[in-house]
């Protein structure tokens, strides 16, 4: 069955990769009109819409799990598309993310009460001296988007932050950001505080901001790097999967 | 607009076609110099005003016509983070005072206006009262402390920027500058806001600037590329002031790679294009402003 909601056909064209083509459109292929009315809502950032048809699906009787899966992520697999591809630019994607949280207000408590696994356990976090976090909160809500349980240690966090939240949590990412090129450094500086304390097997490390590049992110020993909210969350799914390998190994 | 000791302004260099020199990068002078990584930049122009002055000097000694106040994330948001709002006003003047006593006869000095890192309301929390009121604080600071200009610098969305140059327009009598940063994405040349370099020339003239342009950036090959587009927009008065490329890691520490004699190269083609006043951003030193100067002025 082809995308059915004429909004969402429309904001489906946006996608131009084959192979995101294809995965978006079989995710949505054969939802409900009400599940692709969510997805579209929420690409246009109307949060009080889907606020009201999360709230009328659950009463219908659709489950958390497919207002997540059918609704929310469906729409921000697009906006992610969109924001990545220049489509869209951040003041759009943050009335995305707000609109998600108005859906995940109501489905959040749901599915923490089944104990559903998350895809992956995130602290992120912006590195000491840095005050900035609007690509960190970005890349929380994508990651959030995602189906990842992120703990956000907030603004100017010191390695002994990252490694006691990534202890508390058992996280199995952490991210760090950085949009000072004077703060950059102490990236590097929380990675080798992770193997001073031998917790360096224990995690997988990301990093990303404004000045940070691919060769800085070698340098410094990074496990991966996230050009973007999108790529943050690709980035986090590799790393996560790479560390089941590397334990189980 | 001649100052008003009758010497000649900004504009009037500019009117007479004038290549003006802007100064270069202040972070990692200042981190050199006693700045704690994290620490707050615009105290040092209270806590350490020979380190301010002195940055201003040699900028001055390089061959700048123009140099920035060490001011650039003096509004309340920025400075609450510090524990140091009530002192906005200190601050700022304090700025326009250390850079002004470095001045040479017939230099000027601009005071630095920086994004706040906040949202109007509905995106975020602040309103536009808010931003107005800060940013017509700073600038009567920049004006008390003897500033020529406000540069309103780094803007990402236009909504700010305009609301600043408002308030630099309504509060003073400086001349008022605004930059905007743009990122290369896949689609071209856009801010993290969405705007592209001919919006935002529009705009920014629009909401009374008087003299608009481009900083920061990645690298100076790709402010030729924006200022070009820039400059086929308007024939009003642009600023470029380029960082030094990307930075990378070497050894634990920050490092710029663009050299003062590859930026000069490419200087010299912002200068033909023309740009009216050139200058640095992360990663200039005094030696790229010389080699700019030397080039420009050959």
């Amino acid at each position: 069955m082809p995308i059915t909601h004429e909004g969402l056909a429309r904001e489906f064209e946006f996608v131009s990769n084959p192979g995101e083509q294809k995965h978006i459109s079989e995710s949505i292929d054969g939802t409900a009109p009400i599940m692709q009315e969510i997805a579209y809502e929420l690409i246009v950032g109307n949060n009080i819409d889907v606020d009201r048809l999360t709230v009328e699906a659950l009463a219908e009787g659709f489950t958390a799990n497919q207002l997540l899966d059918d609704g929310l992520l469906n729409g921000m697999a697009i906006v992610g598309v969109k924001f990545r591809d220049n489509l869209i630019f951040v003041p759009e994607v943050l009335v995305a993310a707000r609109a998600m949280k108005a859906g995940m207000t109501h489905i959040e408590p749901i599915l923490s009460a089944s104990g559903a696994e998350p895809a992956g356990v995130v602290i992120m976090g912006t590195v000491k001296g840095d005050l900035h976090d609007i690509g960190k909160n970005l890349c929380i809500m994508m990651l959030r988007g995602a189906g990842f349980v992120v703990h956000d240690i907030g603004v100017d966090s010191s390695p002994e932050d990252f490694i006691d939240a990534a202890e508390e949590h058992e996280a199995h990412v952490v991210g760090m950001s950085a949009l000072l090129t004077t703060t950059m450094p102490n990236m590097g500086r929380t990675i080798a505080t992770f193997e001073d304390m031998g917790m360096r097997d224990e995690v997988r490390i990301m990093v990303g901001g404004a000045p940070v590049t691919q060769d800085f992110a070698d340098e410094m020993g990074a496990d991966a790097y996230g050009d973007n909210a999108v790529d943050a969350v690709d980035k986090a799914k590799e790393l996560v999967l790479l560390l089941a390998e590397l334990k189980s190994s | 607009m001649a100052a008003s000791d009758g010497k000649p302004g900004i504009l009037d260099c500019l009117a007479a076609g004038d290549l003006l020199i802007f100064d270069g990068a202040s972070g990692t002078y200042l981190q050199n110099n006693g700045l704690e990584p994290g620490g707050s930049p615009e105290l040092m122009n209270v806590n350490n005003p020979e380190t301010v002055q002195g940055m201003a000097k040699q900028y001055f000694d390089a061959g700048s016509d123009i140099v920035l106040t060490n001011t650039f994330g003096g509004n309340k948001f920025m400075l609450k983070r510090y524990g140091a709002e009530e002192r906005l006003f200190e601050l700022n003047k304090a700025g326009a005072e250390l850079a002004r006593a470095a001045a040479p006869e017939g230099k000027f000095v601009a005071g630095s206006i920086g994004p706040t890192g906040e949202f109007i309301e509905p995106l975020g929390t602040a309103t536009e009262d808010e931003f107005f009121d800060t940013f017509s604080e700073m600038s009567k600071a920049f004006e008390a402390g003897g500033a020529d200009a406000v540069m309103i610098e780094t803007q990402l969305g236009l909504e700010e920027a305009e609301i600043a140059i408002r308030a630099a327009k309504e509060s003073t009598d400086l001349v008022v500058m605004a930059t905007m940063v743009f990122d290369k994405g896949p689609r071209g040349y856009f801010t993290m806001m969405g705007v592209t370099p001919e919006q935002a020339v529009e705009a920014l003239e629009k909401a009374g600037a008087d003299i608009v342009g481009t900083n920061c950036g990645n690298g100076i090959e790709r402010m030729v590329e924006i200022a070009t587009r820039m400059r086929a927009v308007t024939d009003k008065y642009l600023v470029v002031q380029s960082n030094a490329g990307l930075p990378v890691l070497r050894k634990g520490e920050t490092c710029y790679l663009e050299t003062p004699e590859f930026m000069a190269e490419h200087y010299r083609k912002l200068a033909e294009l023309p740009i009216n006043i050139l200058g640095g951003c992360c990663g200039t030193t005094a030696e790229h402003i010389r080699a700019l100067v030397e080039t420009v002025r050959a």
